[in-house]
């Protein structure tokens, strides 16, 4: 049995540790936050200028200027600061934000992150998953293991347009959770009942196993 | 001197031309100076180079622009959710210059603070880089990226004196203060006009130097574009 989605975002909500500074992309990666405990006193980053993001307002309490990056209102916690864009981006590149959990297209087993473009999709734009991807401390992808046609997301080398080399710490997905070694995938835990040979056969890249 | 204007008309009149660069501030819908986008909607200048992150979104804000064929080119760093810019870059009416979010704040400030170009690692090993000057600092791939500057930035405010001092409402701040740093003339909208002295120096997120022109703005549409809430207490 691989994991379900919500297996998936809890098993990424562990990777954060206590007191971490965390960015939470956009999609999955935002469900994170709801496996968040207060007692682990982890700080969310937004990076359209918010620091201290609480969870979606009441009702009562929306504010249509306080927003996150998924453009979603949201609240703000106390001791939360808000700032320009460029104070933001200052965070994250400067390697002030301790963890990113993205969400991916493909990942190399170098590291390498695409997940910004398709080529011939409709072109969206990399708004700030460039900077995250660079300049993060600690890059977590969470991604589904394999396309619906069945190619690999993990792969030896990207066939998709980069988003950032050698950046990618870990990958979870529904198989389990993989590290970049470089020329192969480190798996470091697999799913519930999913075998070797399943693994192996579904990823891009050699996979040693080390769980 | 004062620089409140009596009407975003008046502000504006003079300012208006074809083929001229406007920044705009906001983060989507969020933050943006409706009342100034909707007579620069209303005057008609073609040909404009927009510099925002978003060039509107869902059909509002900036993309108002984009509908009536008054913009040639855009520099922002996101065009999702944004259908009027997809199909005017597909039909090939409008260009866009795509910039990675940090490195396009990063640009706009440098315009602003009379820098001529950093060197950043995002974008290094991408599609961004190509064509660029790149240099290995402490070991790292970094990319020479350029200042980005405009003949006007448009911006609002929740609260403003009358020499332009200027405070925002939380995450309406976004790129605001940057933005009206790059322009060769900024003009604020503000929510509320204020003596000079009301607001304390310590409160001041944009310093006056940096805007010429004020217009009072009482009401906005706000618009939310994802209302999120969790359940009522």
């Amino acid at each position: 049995m691989s994991w379900t989605k919500d297996a998936m975002v809890r098993r990424a909500a562990a990777e954060i540790r206590r007191g971490e500074i965390v960015n939470l992309g956009i999609g999955m990666p935002t469900e994170v936050a709801n496996h968040i405990a207060p007692s682990w006193e982890v700080t969310l980053h937004s990076e359209n200028g918010l620091l201290g993001m609480g969870p979606f307002p009441r009702p009562d309490e929306v504010d249509p200027l306080l927003i996150n990056a998924g453009k979603q209102t949201v609240t703000a916690l106390p001791g939360a600061s808000t700032f320009d864009s460029a104070l933001s981006f200052a965070m994250i590149r400067g390697g002030h934000v301790d963890l990113a959990i993205l969400g991916g297209l493909e990942v190399s087993a170098a590291g390498d992150l695409a997940n910004w473009t398709v080529p011939g999709k409709l072109i969206t734009g990399m708004g700030g998953a460039m900077d995250l991807a660079a300049g993060a401390r600690r890059v977590v992808v969470l991604q589904s293991h394999a396309a619906k046609d069945g190619t690999p997301k993990l792969a030896l080398s990207l066939t998709l347009p980069a988003t950032a080399r050698a950046c990618v710490s870990r990958v979870i997905t529904e198989l389990g959770v993989f590290d970049p070694r470089g020329t192969c995938f480190a798996c470091v835990e697999r799913a519930g009942g999913v075998g070797e040979d399943e693994i192996r056969t579904r990823t891009g890249a050699p996979v040693r196993f080390e769980t | 001197m004062s620089k409140l204007f009596p009407s975003v008309e008046a502000a504006l009149a003079d300012l208006l031309r074809d083929g001229m660069s406007i920044l705009s501030g906001g983060f989507g819908l969020c933050g943006i100076a409706e009342a100034c986008i909707a007579e620069v909607a209303r005057r008609g200048p073609r040909g404009l180079t927009i510099i925002s992150n978003n060039c509107g979104n869902q059909g509002q804000g900036l993309a108002v622009l984009l509908k009536q064929g008054q913009v040639r080119r855009v520099i922002c760093s996101y065009v999702g959710g944004n259908p009027d810019l997809a199909e005017r870059y597909l039909e090939g009416s409008v260009t866009v210059e795509l910039s990675p979010q940090g490195t396009f704040a990063e640009r706009i400030r440098a315009g602003g603070a009379g820098i001529g170009g950093f060197f950043t690692p995002t974008g290094a090993g991408t599609v961004v880089a190509e064509g660029k000057e790149t240099r290995l600092i402490d070991g790292r791939l970094h990319v020479l990226e350029g200042p980005l500057r405009g003949d006007l930035a448009i911006v609002r405010a929740q609260v403003a004196d009358t020499f332009g001092n200027a405070r925002f409402h939380r995450t309406a701040r976004n790129f605001s203060p940057l933005m009206a740093m790059a322009g060769a003339l900024t003009v604020l909208e503000a929510d509320q006009v204020v003596e000079v002295g009301a607001i304390d120096p310590d409160d001041v997120h944009l310093p006056g130097i940096f805007v010429k022109r004020i217009v009072h703005v009482p009401e906005h549409a706000n618009v939310i574009e994802f209302r999120t809430v969790r359940e009522a207490r």
